[in-house]
């Protein structure tokens, strides 16, 4: 078959329905938010103390840090998923969890005795969040990877990281109402290490799943 | 670029022509077949053709997946052994057969079911319509246009694979 030949079959096909990648990924942000609520009531549940603890900054603080993760990985997400970036600039977005985090350590320094850093670090369930963290965003990571496959990304391994990001960001925002550790000395080491976990695998199953 | 059919077949003659030409200047030496990226790219821009933004320019867009696919095809031909030039002395000199210059297109052609192959060979090669292709075939319209966009994604399936 000569190219003419293809382009005539392809002129043919040209009515068939393309649905927006948009409205796709946002459909795929909630179906994996449902996910993760069910994986999450299921294994662990909120806290007990929940009511009381939404009271202190600390414990909000790493929904703030969580949440905003996940929105600015979203981005990076749509960005990827096409072979043209609208903007570079969107990638220092990433930036602003990490900054909140930052700043919140160097608050956590400035308040607490250096000879408590060590316990607040190390925390009480560090194994848990290793697990429960990559455990509730396993199924979200599926969904974007699944969802991005409708879109042309040119850098697999890089669009599925940002997915494992996205992931790993929806995940931690879940498993922080069950977690009894509040410091951002234990958010710093601890999430990221999970969120890490899951950015990797993303990268890795991306490199695969995500050709065209 | 929606719509209307001899309208797009003209659009996609325009980037066959620019396709081809970037193809021809990037590959040096031979192991890609610039024809074989050209029509990868075509199979390419329409099944992903939700992912041009309406208004940012069309041609930065093609040359985006043009370039991917390019990459792709070096990193995918990278895989197979290197061997010596002078092996093929005698069919390089040779004239280039148009028939070399679509393989990929007529393996991946032959891997489809069989209907898929009937309804995109009388399409694209006989230069049916649908309604045509329909009648030949025994088929309803509907059952000719989802065989087309299946037999067109299983090609474009297969390119990425071998």
């Amino acid at each position: 078959m000569n190219t003419h030949d293809l382009i005539k079959a392809i002129a043919r096909d040209a009515a068939a329905p393309r649905p927006s990648l948009g409205l796709l990924l946002l459909g795929a942000c909630g179906l994996a938010s449902v996910i993760a609520a069910i994986v999450f009531s299921t294994l662990l549940g909120p806290r007990p103390d929940f009511a009381q603890a939404a009271h202190t900054s600390r414990f909000l603080l790493k929904f703030v840090i969580t949440a905003t993760l996940a929105v600015t990985a979203l981005f990076q997400v749509a960005e990827l998923a096409r072979p043209v970036s609208r903007s570079s600039h969107r990638v220092a977005l990433l930036a602003i969890a990490p900054a909140i985090l930052l700043a919140a350590l160097l608050m956590e320094i400035a308040t607490i005795p250096a000879a408590e850093w060590g316990a607040r670090l190390v925390g009480t369930n560090s194994l848990i969040c290793l697990t429960m963290i990559p455990l509730i965003g396993m199924g979200p990571l599926a969904v974007f990877l699944a969802a991005l496959r409708y879109g042309a990304p040119t850098r697999p391994g890089l669009a599925g990281a940002a997915c494992g990001l996205l992931a790993g960001g929806l995940a931690a925002t879940f498993y922080a109402a069950h977690c009894f550790d509040d410091s951002p000395f234990f958010v710093a080491t601890w999430y990221s290490l999970a969120i890490a976990i899951l950015t990797l695998a993303g990268a890795a199953a991306g490199r695969f799943i995500l050709r065209w | 670029m929606a719509g209307d059919e001899s309208a797009y077949a003209v659009f996609l003659e325009r980037v066959a022509r620019h396709v081809r030409g970037f193809c021809r200047r990037r590959i040096v030496h031979g192991g890609v077949e610039p024809e074989d990226i050209v029509q990868e790219t075509l199979l390419a821009i329409h099944l992903k053709r939700h992912t041009w933004r309406q208004d940012e320019a069309v041609m930065p867009w093609v040359y985006a997946i043009a370039r991917f696919k390019l990459i792709d095809a070096f990193r995918r031909r990278g895989r197979h052994v290197e061997v010596d030039i002078d092996d093929f002395a005698e069919t390089l000199a040779e004239p280039e057969k148009e028939a070399s210059m679509t393989r990929d297109i007529d393996r991946a052609l032959g891997g489809l079911a069989t209907v898929q192959r009937n309804v995109v060979a009388s399409i694209s090669v006989e230069g049916a319509t649908i309604g045509e292709t329909a009648h030949a075939l025994g088929m309803t319209e509907s059952a000719v246009r989802v065989a087309l966009h299946r037999g067109l994604k299983a090609i474009a399936r297969r390119f990425v694979q071998d």
